[in-house]
């Protein structure tokens, strides 16, 4: 049954996520990618969840892998996202500096 | 007391998942995406503090992981030039993709005995993780021309990847069966996935490469949803899908603007067959001079730049926007249309001219130009070549025949700017060279704006 509630989750994530990206002007094509990638990057939580203490040590060297990666795809991806949006100015910003 | 703070945890990530879906919408105008991509953050550093609440996790590998996660992600984020973006959004891709497939992994080293619901997606994350993984390390090798960025294409190549699938989906079936006598079958998995990421991107080539970005986006979605059925997460499972629809949208959009399929892309490799020398257009091209090009610019009413991957390989940009800011002065209407497909990434275009201080209403899109294209008096093509290509249009032996174009060749005046006459990526000769319109102005493309920006301060 728990199966079933989750596709029902991902199925309509998937609709919204269409609705919404649809939305995204061509001009923000490269920030939408890199903003997106950052949020791939919540394999970062279910890396956390699952680097429990009593693991066995293949199983700890495996997850704090994957809490590294995932953590330069969060952080990385947040901020070089926030630097490409800083430089999208609109004209009269530039009249006012 | 304990599932208490589970449900909390668990209450929190619906508003995390809030955050996401409000950041994605701010991403709709260029006036707030800024906040969208914080509010974005916000709820991703929520979801991650309430997570560290769970029991018995071990905080010093957490820490130790999150502290060099951190050093390495914003050190990469400041550092990179913005004409190296592509490359960096594939490096941070590849390594979405490999946490998952590590974290499938772990779960699985920790609990072999799987049910075959769990067992099917522990191979699917594990699976499109991996080739997520090295389908992006392949695509930052030749966006940073680490390897060539040439399709590579053998002989039997699609039987290759044909029997690499068919090994994954006979090892995701046997494993999937069960998964506890499995261990050396998940191994393999993991191997084939690593394997089939090189053997599927290494045939696309360079100017498809927005192409094969925004799939991986897609992918590295797709396998942080899987691993979100792995541990039954639904965070995990609504941000994957959002950014899984993300990337299907932006391919959808990169193969529409090429006029071509994504199979076509991905299995053709494009830009390795040429066309038989002598083929294409040939004729008298009329070279222009920095001087003569400054006059048809001081003349015109209205100039649209036409920029290409090489304004990104020049560095261009700057100079390009300072000539823009001094037509300004002189009284002309200052466009920059820009092709879906310009550059190595969608967007690529936009963000170097943002970057320039370019700002965001002067940059047109290719179907708001054309109509209008007749009344623009001079377009500026800067190193773009196959999206200018009026074969597109007319000549149905073209290999881009039926591609959408920038329709510079329909302006008063047109002038290309090129290191020299070498055809483009796509390896075709560009039909525009010869239009009577057509003035060529020959150097290097930054060194030639500048030439023209002297001129005009000469003044």
């Amino acid at each position: 049954m728990e199966a079933v509630f989750l596709t029902f989750v991902f199925v309509l994530s998937i609709f919204l996520g269409f609705e919404l990206i649809s939305k995204v002007p061509s001009t923000l094509h490269t920030p939408l990618m890199s903003g997106s990638n950052a949020i791939s990057g919540i394999t970062l939580i279910g890396s956390l969840a699952c680097l429990k203490a009593d693991n066995g040590t293949v199983a700890i060297i495996l997850g704090t892998l994957a809490v590294t990666f995932a953590t330069v795809n969060v952080v990385g991806g947040y901020a070089v996202t926030n630097r490409m949006l800083e430089m999208f100015k609109k004209k009269d910003d530039k009249g006012a500096k | 007391m304990m599932d208490t703070i589970a449900l909390l945890i668990n209450f929190a990530y619906v508003v995390s998942a809030g955050f996401f879906v409000l950041g994605l919408k701010m991403l709709s105008s260029p006036a707030t995406a800024r906040q969208g991509n914080l509010l974005s953050a916000f709820g991703m550093l929520l979801a991650i503090v309430v997570t560290l609440f769970y029991a018995g996790l071990d905080y010093k590998w957490i820490l130790l992981g999150m502290a060099i996660g951190t050093g390495i992600g914003l050190v990469a984020a400041y550092k990179v030039q913005m004409t190296s973006m592509p490359e960096m959004v594939a490096l941070f891709n590849g390594f979405g993709g490999i946490a998952s497939l590590l974290l499938a992994w772990a779960e699985y080293h920790q609990h072999p005995e799987l049910s075959v619901f769990i067992a099917l997606v522990t191979f699917l994350s594990a699976f499109i993780g991996g080739i997520t993984f090295s389908g992006s390390m392949v695509a930052f090798g030749k966006l940073a021309e680490l390897i060539s960025s040439k399709a590579v294409v053998f002989k039997g190549q699609h039987i290759v990847n044909g029997a690499i699938l068919l090994a994954a989906v006979g090892s995701g079936v046997m494993f999937s069966m069960d998964s506890a006598a499995s261990y050396p079958v998940f191994l393999v998995i993991v191997v084939v996935a690593l394997l089939f990421g090189v053997t599927s991107v290494i045939p696309i080539g360079g100017a498809d490469m927005p192409v094969v970005i925004s799939l991986l986006n897609s992918y590295s979605g797709i396998a942080a949803c899987a691993a979100g059925f792995v541990i039954h997460n639904n965070i995990l499972i609504v941000a994957g899908a959002l950014v899984g629809a993300s990337g299907i949208i932006l391919t959808k959009i990169m193969c529409k603007a090429m006029n071509r399929s994504l199979t076509n892309v991905l299995f053709s490799g494009f830009g390795s067959t040429t066309q038989a020398a002598g083929d294409g257009p040939q004729g008298e091209t009329k070279p222009a001079t920095a001087e003569d090009v400054y006059y048809i610019l001081e003349a015109a009413d209205s100039v649209a730049f036409v920029p290409g991957y090489g304004l990104a390989v020049a560095q261009a940009q700057h100079v390009v926007q300072e000539l823009g800011e001094l037509l300004e002065k002189n009284g002309t209407e200052v466009m920059y249309a820009i092709h879906p497909v310009a550059g190595r990434m969608p967007g690529h275009m936009n963000v170097l001219l943002a970057e320039a201080n370019v700002p965001y209403d002067q940059l047109v899109e290719m179907d708001d130009i054309n109509p209008k294209m007749e009344s623009v008096d001079v377009c500026v093509v800067i190193g773009a070549n196959d999206v200018v290509n009026p074969a597109a249009l007319d000549d149905e032996t073209s290999p881009i025949y039926g591609m959408p174009i920038i329709e510079t060749h329909r302006a008063k005046t047109v002038i290309v700017l090129k290191r020299s006459m070498n055809p483009g990526f796509a390896g075709i000769q560009n039909a525009l060279f010869f239009y009577p319109n057509t003035r060529m102005y020959f150097g290097d493309a930054k060194a030639s704006i500048q030439a023209l920006v002297a001129e005009f301060k000469g003044d």
